[in-house]
């Protein structure tokens, strides 16, 4: 550990120590005058305020588990008994719960700052995946701290996101069975819960020190993205980066402190001071500000996915691939070498559309006859051919025997539930933040030279938020709606409202409504969410002409200081 | 590394003229196989030991007196920590549930599959929702029923009808029918 050129300590006990362990040596060299990048902005304070966060974390959080007890008879109340009756313990609480949003809070701006300045390219790939790694143990641990409480939104919460795992095919009930260790959310999950909330976060610590690790091997990106050149581009870490970091926290610590003494429940939800009824759900649950876009991401996969959409993604992304890879700059997509995938895969999703989105329509008597009128006819005529519905016997329908036969063809024809769909989307949305490294080609790190990735990355952080917002909200909430059609029968639908169910659908025929419902904005932006990793992202990445770098670090600087000095 | 291929050649000799491994590698595949299983062994128990304890599967049948409950009416008991819901159907509902087509349902169930024959009156049906795991409403007259009469989940806005299937949003199943029995005509014994 470079003990055998060290230098020498004036102070005799920190000598013989560093002279049989080299750990001040080491803290010298980490944290002393380690060479760090001279042009910081305060978004680089992001990591020690995180690192700030997870100690603050671990310390209230071994007290409170002195106080605790997890067990659904007493949880609730020793929490109860923490807030009223310990010493000091309402501080301690209030502490960790609204330390859990600031922790986010610090982490969701380090991610950011990551995307932004690039810090996540070449050589710091690895870096960036551990990031990714500790972002994941940290939804863990903040999810199963929540169940602790055991209110209402713990036991409805937790209830909610372990039934995702019930979507994986085969095995996905026994692995929830296997996780609440019972057949509901209860006392075994609770105690299972508050054992994996201690432990989770010294694993969080050890992948933090990882991290750390690989960042002092690479050294620190920086706002102009080019590496340090040399002395004159960096600065010793102390003083200059320990007092910018300090500086940043306590600034930091005061919105903390705001939220902590004057709004402490802003953050939370009021249900969780209700206990736990595993009889009565809650009108509307919704998890933890910190996890809402990914909750929008879950709901928004409302449709089942057949062969027909998948396959056509598949060729969609196999011509865009070949096109991307190949070596001929600046060759048109639409030549007949990528239209041969593409036109057959738009094909394959008019189908595959019909089939997961459009309700089977009603049916219609003419002539006496059961049939289907106008452009029903089409959809019903695809859905029956390419549902490979003929195959059923007419002489058995009707009868258990062709509605089994049609199970059996669906279980093949549609491999993704819309259940499933939403778990893998969800799950997708974070594991495309690992393979971001490899998206991203482009040889220029920071968004400042990149106009074009600069606005889109503006662009997607806004749309995280609306996702954020969608979250929030009930799937079902109408934002903007119109009626075409029959004028009386607009009419009636208005007043009608939503209580009478029977009225309702048979005034519907004779009217169109179009909307604009929750979910259908938790579509458009999950959309853009995928578009901007996969699509723009790539293109940006090989069409994308970058503004000129400068030379060097410290002439960027001191160019700015020498314009402002004239 | 030097150490091995020492060994190796040895070996080499004294085993044969092919390169398929020298006794060491054979050794260490061997070690490493034994720990494999021995590991298998361990993590087995470990696994197990996540997995619904006796305790818990104990609780897995209830009988209830279902006679108390008035024609249009429901009553709710726990059964393995969930609600069971128990409807005592109209002719009304009885006649809705039978009345769908089969072939339109997402998943297709016919109501007499779903209840016991002759007693048609009688849904039993576990009271928590195939999407996600919330409780459903609609168990009291007063509750939002939903478009089809049966049960809303309000979490996410999936509607069952009179039979206990989904109609209408995000949940892929129908509530799920319990294993049940009637002892006599006011008594079911679940589980």
């Amino acid at each position: 550990m470079g003990s055998a050129n060290r230098e020498k300590f004036d102070n005799t006990v920190v000598e013989w120590i560093d002279s049989r362990m080299p750990i001040f040596t080491i803290l010298n060299k980490e944290y002393g005058v380690f060479p760090t990048p001279r042009n910081f902005n305060y978004f680089w304070n992001f990591g020690a305020i995180a690192m700030f966060m997870l100690m603050t974390m671990i310390i209230t959080g071994i007290i409170l588990a002195m106080h605790y007890t997890a067990d659904t008879k007493l949880a609730f109340d020793s929490v109860e008994r923490i807030m009223r009756d310990v010493n000091g313990g309402w501080l301690l609480r209030y502490i960790h719960m609204n330390g859990a949003s600031f922790f986010f809070i610090a982490v969701y701006i380090h991610m950011f700052r990551g995307i932004y300045y690039g810090s996540y390219k070449k050589p710091r790939e690895l870096l960036w995946i551990l990031g990714v790694i500790i972002f994941l143990l940290m939804m863990a641990t903040a999810f199963i701290g929540y169940v602790l409480p055991w209110g209402q939104m713990s036991l409805w919460g937790a209830t909610v996101i372990t039934n995702l795992f019930s979507a994986v095919p085969f095995v996905g009930n026994w692995i929830v069975e296997t996780l609440w260790g019972g057949y509901s959310v209860d006392n075994p999950t609770l105690t299972r819960f508050f054992a994996l909330h201690f432990l989770l976060p010294f694993v969080i610590f050890a992948v933090v020190f990882l991290h750390v690790w690989a960042l002092h091997v690479s050294g620190s990106n920086n706002p102009l993205g080019i590496e340090p050149k040399g002395p004159q581009d960096t600065l010793p870490f102390n003083p200059y980066y320990t007092a910018k970091d300090t500086f940043g926290l306590v600034v930091f610590m005061v919105a903390y402190a705001f939220f902590i003494f004057f709004a402490p429940d802003f953050l939370g939800h009021p249900d969780n001071y209700i206990p736990a009824d595993p009889l009565v759900t809650p009108a509307h649950i919704v998890p933890e500000w910190y996890f809402l876009p990914f909750y929008a991401i879950l709901r928004a996969v409302t449709f089942s996915i057949n062969w027909y959409l998948i396959i056509g993604a598949g060729l969609c992304a196999y011509a865009f691939i070949k096109w991307m890879t190949k070596n001929k700059e600046r060759e048109s997509f639409f030549v007949k070498e990528y239209m041969v995938f593409v036109l057959p895969a738009l094909f394959l999703f008019v189908l595959g559309a019909v089939i997961a989105f459009i309700p089977v329509s009603e049916q219609q008597f003419v002539d006496g006859e059961l049939q289907y009128v106008g452009i029903a006819r089409i959809i019903e005529g695809i859905r029956y051919y390419f549902t490979f519905d003929f195959l059923i016997p007419d002489s058995i329908r009707g009868t258990t025997e062709a509605v089994e036969m049609r199970v059996a063809i669906d279980a093949l024809l549609i491999p993704i539930s819309a259940k499933l769909g939403g778990v893998l989307a969800m799950f997708g949305s974070i594991a495309l933040l690992i393979v971001l490294p490899w998206l991203d080609s482009h040889p220029v790190r920071s968004a400042r030279f990149r106009p074009l990735f600069r606005i889109f990355v503006l662009l997607f952080t806004v749309s995280v938020g609306i996702l954020g917002y969608a979250g929030s909200q009930p799937a079902d909430k109408v934002y903007w709606s119109t009626c075409l059609g029959d004028a009386v029968a607009c009419e009636a639908l208005a007043h009608g409202g939503h209580g009478a169910g029977a009225e309702h659908h048979s005034d519907a025929s004779a009217t169109t409504i179009i909307k604009l419902d929750n979910t259908m904005l938790a579509q458009a932006f999950t959309g853009f969410y995928f578009a901007f990793f996969l699509i723009i992202i790539p293109l940006l990445g090989r069409f994308e002409k970058a503004r000129a770098l400068p030379y060097s670090i410290h002439e960027a600087v001191l160019g700015k200081e020498q314009r402002a000095g004239v | 590394m030097s150490a091995e291929i020492q060994t190796g050649n040895d070996n080499t000799h004294a085993c044969c003229e092919c390169d398929c491994g020298t006794r060491r590698d054979f050794m260490q595949l061997a070690a490493a196989a034994f720990g494999a299983v021995g590991l298998g062994f361990f993590v087995k128990p470990v696994i197990d030991s996540l997995r619904p304890a006796k305790d818990t599967q104990a609780l897995a049948t209830v009988e209830v007196d279902i006679g108390s409950v008035p024609e249009g009416e429901s009553m709710t008991v726990m059964w393995r920590g969930k609600p069971v819901f128990i409807r005592h159907r109209t002719r009304k509902e009885i006649e809705m549930a039978q009345a769908v087509d089969v072939q339109s349902l997402t998943d297709k169930q016919s109501d007499e599959e779903r209840v016991k024959k002759g007693k048609e009156q009688w849904l039993v049906t576990v009271g928590v929702c195939t999407h996600l795991g919330c409780i459903p409403q609609g168990q009291k007259p007063t509750d939002n029923r939903g478009g089809y009469d049966g049960w809303f989940c309000s979490c996410h806005g999936s509607e069952y009808d009179t039979s206990g299937r989904i109609r209408k949003g995000p949940a892929p199943k129908n509530l799920d029918v319990p294993p049940y029995e009637f002892v006599n005509d006011t008594t079911i014994k679940i589980g």
